[in-house]
């Protein structure tokens, strides 16, 4: 079984319009002593059988159904709504490709077009891309940007930017002449956590291409920028703000009115569930000087012959495929399927939907810190937050977060020591719409009985 | 106006769509957790209905060409049919519903998916090691390159050049730049392969690799590439392969044992994940054990009956991805793999193979093949002919849109003047290319017969061609809100 159409029949009326007897002749230019090995597969299984196995590999994860779940950590669990998906298993959406002739891909431009205009509404910037692969390598590719425009070596980036993400940067960076230095963002006094955004301003030089925060930031607070925004313009570097989490842009000043020169972020959560992580969609914006700079797909608008309006990729000259080893990236395919379903949820849950899920969010996180601190616990962090905060395990995170789970049966947040080892005492608490209020009082029931 | 007005256009003050649940708390005030000055005054959003939301995005997808709709033979892109049962397991709850920082034991599914998933796909390529993070083919790439010069850097060696063929896919040079290294361009052979005399005087000891494509992107397997992998060895380099064009080869060869050392693979062509209109891919990346120490990280191991996430390794690259690549996909392409078997991967080649090499002899007697001779799962057409009467390309493509069908990869490979890059893929019938073949040879005559035909075209599509030096000139990228709005 392999979805191909053609019989016997066919193909032997095919080779003899080849011109040759069997298959078997087409593939002559292979080594002959490398022709035809023998696969070591499984034997294929129809359509049923393969459902019946996929769901039993389903069956061995634990879905937020099954345990209430506090994760997030830049993968968030909101509402999506229906029609999303309903739109994203239509063929033209997910059977089409890259829309490289635009007079049959209006609908993909359209889309994209709408996409960027939503994403510079939501961040405050003038210019926005496609998609990148997630956030993370969005990171990264804004890292080169800032290299690339300044020549400057020195990369200076909050400790409290997402790790996976700081480290995703670090791998695209490491080939290359840049220096990222981690800075310490944030300060322990005792059992509690509050931000340090000296330690950030002096850290910023002549020789910085970029600082780079995220708000919120990685422990939830919501933090005075200013001052970064400030000691950046003072020595020529820009600012990259990595969106901790997009609903949050339904509440918080937009990067782009607190000055930032890029702002990229995590749309996943906008489009469907965490899908363990992916595929995501990486959100890429910029002020209009950069324009030419952004790396992967752009869609304008533009005209027909006829005059009529119409959309068309564009700047493609920054491009892979035309600019090759000059390119401004390397990335072709982008999440557009993924982007798709934000544009579509960002549509239809509009100017009042996206504020009241994000206030929802930061009630409920802030419902569920008072839940916690009534069953014992003593909550770290000492700042504003929006729907995420850290709670402190004096006997060590990853050992409550097991006793949380194995007894109290709650996914109750993540070990903060993937930040730093000076948060092994910590964890990382997140709600949102979706969290209910029996999911708080098992959490807070847990917390009570792990003591 | 287009005929399709804009999201923003559909909103009217008030109006809703979709509703957010249902309070569970009494709410809090942003206001009085949040400093003020941290709270935006202005959220520009549109509000619309949600039927008119539905029917918006409707109506756009109305404008789109797809592989459902009809053929779509767009070279180096595999654009094969997406089975609906990748759909029905891709969103199975415990697959979808899954959080990357659960703790292993409450994800032993995932786990084993793509543990799993790796093994198969080192089975299908003869590679003993596979990690399926990478996000797409380009992401893919880079892996591959650092992984070659943490290789190099592990024996003490600092190589700072890479070899690519001119016949490439752009992202190859791309990547190099992105790597580090200085891209040195090698001139493709009469033959359509790699001049061997050539690639010897290219070869010295700053080069890191040679990137090639298996297929060319000329459809053109390498015949050489014995002596390709053995000079290239000799010299102290690494063969890169860009496993893009890997469904000609499914059953049929497996790239390891050609002595290859890294190659991608694009889970979205080959394996049959949908485009998505441009994405999401996932570009898996395949090597021989010498460069096992250096994938990406996180990997997935396997514990007796347990899997598990891998502690930190002093000699990976590092991470390329938030976690551990886009699962979604992975669920798809496992799917695929498992429903087709050894032989049904083999049977999807051959049918690839035999479907490009039918269009080859049915198209060249109205078109030049500047390559003569028998191709892999594409073939390259040149519109050479035509030129001559004053017809390019460009117009043929158009006038394909015309009768209904994607037009292939146009001038592309940039070595084949007017390139006609038509890849057909394995699902589609002999009936289907016999009208693509119908076609294309009623678009010679018109050429002949009715050159502006073809200069107007296309005429049947929601849109006439597009002024694209204004939209290049003077970019509009997003919709400016109005003033007051």
């Amino acid at each position: 079984m392999s979805y191909a159409p053609n019989t016997d029949a066919d193909r032997a009326a095919m080779l003899r319009t080849v011109g040759v007897e069997s298959i078997d002749d087409l593939f002559v230019d292979i080594p002959v002593q490398h022709r035809d090995p023998t696969l070591d597969l499984p034997p294929a299984l129809p359509e049923t059988d393969v459902i019946r196995h996929l769901g039993q590999l389903g069956a061995l994860n634990a879905t937020s159904d099954d345990l209430p779940s506090f994760l997030g950590a830049g993968f968030y669990r909101h509402f999506v709504p229906a029609l999303v998906d309903q739109q994203l298993l239509r063929s033209e959406w997910y059977t089409a490709y890259t829309p490289y002739q635009p007079e049959m891909a209006q609908g993909t431009l359209q889309a994209m077009y709408e996409f960027q205009s939503l994403v510079c509404d939501l961040t405050g910037m003038e210019v926005s891309n496609a998609s990148l692969y997630d956030g993370a390598s969005a990171l990264a590719e804004a890292i080169l940007l800032c290299r690339g425009l300044t020549r400057r070596p020195r990369v200076v980036i909050a400790e409290t930017v997402h790790p996976a993400y700081r480290d995703v940067a670090t791998t695209y960076t490491s080939a290359l002449d840049v220096d990222l230095q981690v800075v310490p963002a944030a300060s322990r006094d005792g059992s509690s956590v509050r931000p340090n955004i000296e330690s950030l301003v002096e850290a910023i030089d002549d020789q910085t291409s970029c600082v780079v925060i995220q708000r919120p930031d990685f422990l939830g607070m919501v933090v005075d920028t200013d001052p970064i925004v400030q000691a950046a313009r003072r020595h020529g570097a820009r600012v990259v703000v990595v969106v901790g989490d997009p609903v949050s842009l339904g509440l918080l000043v937009p990067p782009g009115d607190l000055g930032a020169d890029i702002v990229v972020g995590e749309l996943r959560s906008l489009a469907g569930p965490p899908a363990y992580g992916g595929p995501g969609a990486g959100m890429f914006a910029v002020k209009s000087q950069l324009i030419r700079r952004v790396p992967g797909r752009i869609a304008g608008r533009t005209v027909d012959l006829d005059g009529k309006d119409a959309f068309v990729l564009t700047l493609q000259t920054r491009e892979q495929h035309i600019r090759r080893e000059r390119a401004t990236s390397n990335i072709t395919t982008n999440q557009a399927l993924v982007t798709l379903g934000a544009t579509i949820s960002l549509s239809a849950l509009g100017r009042r939907g996206l504020r009241e899920i994000a206030e929802q969010s930061l009630t409920a996180a802030h419902h569920a810190a008072e839940a916690l601190a009534g069953a014992g616990a003593v909550i770290a962090t000492d700042a504003p937050y929006f729907n995420e905060f850290a709670v402190h395990a004096p006997e060590g995170a990853a050992a409550r977060l097991d006793r949380l789970r194995r007894d109290g049966n709650v996914l109750a947040g993540v070990d903060l020591s993937c930040v730093s080892p000076r948060f092994d005492d910590l964890i990382l608490v997140a709600a949102t719409e979706l969290t209910t209020a029996s999911d708080v009082e098992a959490l807070a029931a847990a917390w009570a009985r792990s003591r | 106006m287009t005929d399709e007005p804009l999201i923003y256009d559909l909103s009217s003050p008030g109006r809703r769509g979709v509703h957010s649940p249902l309070p569970q708390f009494d709410p809090v005030d942003p206001g009085d957790v949040l400093p003020s000055s941290e709270l935006r005054t202005d959220l520009p959003l549109p509000e619309a209905s949600e039927i008119d939301v539905m029917r918006h995005f409707l109506r756009l997808s109305h404008k789109n060409h797809s592989v459902d709709t009809a053929m779509y033979p767009l070279g180096s892109c595999t654009m094969k049919y997406n089975p609906k049962v990748n759909e029905v397991t891709a969103r199975t709850p415990g697959l979808a519903d899954i959080h990357p920082y659960q703790p292993p034991e409450t994800a032993q599914g995932a786990l084993e998916l793509i543990y799993e998933l790796e093994a198969l796909l080192a089975s299908i390529t003869g590679f003993p090691a596979v990690s399926t993070q990478p996000a797409a083919g380009s992401q893919g790439e880079l892996c591959g390159l650092l992984s070659i010069l943490a290789w190099h850097e592990s024996r003490a060696e600092t190589r700072t050049q890479v070899l690519v063929p001119d016949s490439a896919h752009g992202t190859n040079p791309a990547t190099g730049t992105m790597s580090g290294l200085e891209v040195i361009s090698l001139p493709t052979a009469d033959d359509g392969g790699i001049d061997l005399q050539n690639l010897k005087e290219s070869l010295g000891p700053g080069v890191a690799a040679i990137m090639l494509t298996l297929p060319s992107t000329l459809g053109l397997f390498e015949r050489r590439i014995a002596e390709v992998v053995e000079l290239v060895h000799a010299a102290g380099a690494q063969v890169y392969c860009d496993g893009a064009n890997m469904n000609a080869m499914l059953g049929r060869v497996r790239p390891a044992d050609l002595g290859i050392d890294v190659m991608h693979l694009n889970l979205h062509k080959t394996f049959s994940t949908p485009h998505g209109g441009g994405g999401p891919g996932a570009g898996a990346l395949a090597v021989q054990a010498h460069l096992e120490p250096f994938l990406p990280e996180p990997r997935v191991v396997r514990k007796g009956d347990t899997f598990a996430l891998a502690e930190p390794s002093p000699t990976s690259i590092g991470r390329v991805h938030s976690h551990l690549g886009n699962f979604g996909n992975l669920v798809r392409a496992y799917t695929f793999i498992r429903s087709l078997g050894a032989e049904g991967l083999r049977e999807a080649a051959d049918d690839a193979v035999l479907n490009a090499n039918y269009l080859r002899a049915s198209l060249s007697d109205d078109y030049d093949l500047p390559y003569d001779r028998t191709c892999m799962h594409e073939v390259v057409l040149a519109g050479t002919r035509q030129r001559r009467l004053g017809v390019r390309t460009l117009d043929i493509a158009k006038r394909l849109i015309d009768y209904g069908i994607h037009p292939p990869t146009i001038y592309f490979p940039i070595i084949v003047d007017e390139a006609l890059m038509i890849e057909p893929t394995e699902t589609e019938s002999r009936e289907s290319l016999d009208n693509f073949i119908d076609v294309m040879r009623r678009i010679a005559r018109e050429a002949e017969s009715d050159p502006d035909k073809l200069h107007d075209a296309p005429v049947n599509a929601p849109v006439r061609r597009l002024d694209e030096v204004t939209a290049n000139r003077r970019p509009n990228v997003r919709r400016v809100p109005e003033s007051g709005d």
